[in-house]
């Protein structure tokens, strides 16, 4: 079976909901009923078939030809299969993933893996503020899982996260690993202002040292770390690095100690 | 014991129509790492001592093969370590113990699970109480560390070890040589060639046994006793399984992951010592049974033959 196909006809003239095309609330479905989805947010209330034009049918393993920072909460609720956006997309992307995979080979709005549980979510391009982080109202962010961001990662990446990994290649705005829970972020390429700022437990690990941290974070000496050597191993193995993030006796620094302070913030030494 | 033919030679060496009776076990494998072999080793003796034989010390425990550092998680080098008890629970506790005192205390060690069975045992899962509310716990990889601060650092440990129901202990050879030497020698190349097989371990101080036991003794506080059938001093006292020509019998005991793996062990060591010949080693290879009724698997000789 030929992977199920959407090809973007024409830029969007509306906010696009992507969340019901995903591998299980297409299964069984045929292309006349999936044409007539309704994903248009506005009144105009645009149907699939006016947005794409639908080829194939293995529903496990969804192709769209095409993105556009319109499409919205793309692959939310996953829970196996993969789908690929050839292009961008636009907020939400990959929302309380519990599985499978999305690929998007382009850039990615706010909100990516916001609240994801599993599986794993690969931006090629940029993403934007609150990476993995959760919506207004919502106690945890990020639950699980692997995002990856190959591009850079607005404010707020990692915000309210709880556990699972990111990793950003180009370097992440403000507040990366704000209000940690726990988890782990992996950020080459430079963070902004006050990386873990708030974090109660968790790790951020970085491959430079921070340009401002805040004061309530506390240096903790640069010993021996097994565990530093297990991850590098583990990002390089998975082709998430090309190279070792922190090497075997990264410096160290606790925090926030505003909060719980057991958190910790990572880089070569 | 079977009635022994002894009509089968290779290389000189007699080897007896008999079998090798062996009986299902529980067994973890854990791979511990050091910031160098001389460590990772020391951890791994330290942890798997006093481990020879379940009668008396509740496991059997020895390092199975050392593993080189680009085989291992953390990129150091490692040591492939297993232990086999009679039940589960008694598993848990010896694996916990033994970790918990010899590895966790070892430094600059680390220790991961290695083996994928269909039970687990608690490893960091416990041990991580030692850091008394500063542990750390990492799931990265669908695997589950604990990161324990300790003096040196920090310990890193598996949260979760395998355990597999398809082991087997109590596989064995029986070197039956001229003198003592030719004994040794046999054994040692017996022992040299089992390392080699992964999955399996021989668990006596440097994998030899001078003291084969039998099931039962005169004495009721006993539950085994000396193999007086293979004990030179008794002959002609006893009812003796040994020629006039053999003064000296060691036993290598070995445990396996598998059934395959007793067999593949066994076989490796039959080779080692047919190649080493008469001259230099053993004259005649037996194995140890009680009569095919107490355990489930049987290892004859004449079908591991190199």
């Amino acid at each position: 079976m030929k992977a199920l196909t959407f090809t973007l006809v024409g830029e969007p003239p509306e906010r696009l909901d992507l969340s019901g095309l995903t591998p299980e609330r297409l299964a069984g479905k045929g292309r006349r009923d999936i044409e007539n989805i309704r994903i248009g947010m506005s009144r105009r209330g645009s149907l699939v078939g006016d947005m794409f034009r639908v080829a194939g049918s293995d529903t496990s393993s969804i192709v769209f030809e095409g993105g556009s920072e319109r499409f919205d909460r793309l692959a939310e609720g996953m829970q196996d299969g993969s789908i690929r956006v050839v292009g961008g997309a636009g907020a939400q992307a990959g929302r309380a993933m519990h599985g499978g995979a999305l690929t998007i080979e382009g850039d990615a709005g706010p909100h990516a893996g916001s609240c994801m549980r599993g599986g794993r979510i690969e931006i090629h391009g940029n993403a934007g503020d609150h990476l993995g982080a959760p919506l207004a109202g919502e106690l945890a962010g990020m639950n699980g899982g692997v995002a990856i961001v190959r591009g850079k990662a607005g404010a707020f990446a990692a915000d309210r996260m709880r556990r699972g990994l990111i990793a950003v290649l180009k370097g992440a705005g403000d507040h990366a690993g704000s209000r940690m829970i726990a988890g782990t972020l992996a950020v080459a390429g430079g963070t902004g202002e006050m990386p873990g700022y708030l974090m109660r437990r968790g790790s951020i690990l970085l491959d430079r040292a921070p340009k401002k941290l805040s004061p309530s974070f506390v240096e903790c000496g640069a010993p021996d770390s097994v565990f530093a050597a297990v991850i590098d191993r583990y990002l390089v193995g998975e082709k998430i690095l090309k190279h070792p993030l922190l090497g075997r006796s990264p410096r160290r620094y606790g925090g926030d100690n505003a909060v719980l302070g057991l958190g910790e913030i990572l880089f070569p030494a | 014991m079977p009635k022994l033919k002894r009509n089968l030679r290779v290389n000189g060496v007699k080897i007896d129509d008999t079998f090798a009776e062996a009986f299902g076990m529980r067994a973890t494998a854990l791979l511990i790492t050091g910031p160098s072999r001389k460590w990772a080793r020391q951890a791994a003796i330290s942890m798997t001592g006093y481990a020879t034989s379940v009668i008396g010390c509740g496991c059997e425990a020895a390092i199975d093969v050392d593993v080189p550092p680009s085989a291992t998680p953390d990129g150091r080098p490692g040591c492939r370590v297993m232990v086999f008890a009679v039940s589960t629970d008694e598993l848990a506790k010896q694996v916990l113990n033994r970790v918990g005192q010899c590895v966790l205390t070892s430094p600059g060690s680390a220790c991961f699970a290695d083996l994928t069975g269909v039970a687990e045992l608690k490893l960091g899962a416990s041990l991580r109480y030692f850091g008394d509310g500063w542990q750390i716990s990492k799931k990265f990889g669908g695997r589950h560390f604990w990161r324990v601060p300790v003096m040196d650092g920090e310990f890193l440990c598996e949260a979760m070890a395998g355990l597999t129901k398809d082991a087997v202990g109590g596989g064995n050879l029986l070197l039956l040589a001229a003198d003592n030497a030719g004994a040794l020698a046999a054994a040692e190349a017996a022992v040299a060639a089992i390392g080699k097989v992964r999955g399996a371990i021989t668990p006596f101080p440097g994998g030899v046994v001078r003291s084969g036991s039998k099931v039962g003794s005169k004495y009721k506080s006993m539950t085994a006793s000396t193999n007086d059938a293979f004990s030179p001093t008794l002959r002609g006292v006893t009812k003796s399984e040994l020629g006039p020509g053999d003064n000296a019998v060691l036993e290598i005991v070995i445990d396996g992951e598998t059934s395959d793996a007793v067999a593949e062990a066994m076989r490796a060591g039959i080779g080692a010592v047919t190649e080493l010949g008469p001259g230099k080693g053993a004259t005649r290879i037996s194995a140890g049974n009680y009569g095919g009724k107490l355990g489930k698997f049987h290892y004859h000789l004449k079908d591991l033959l190199p």
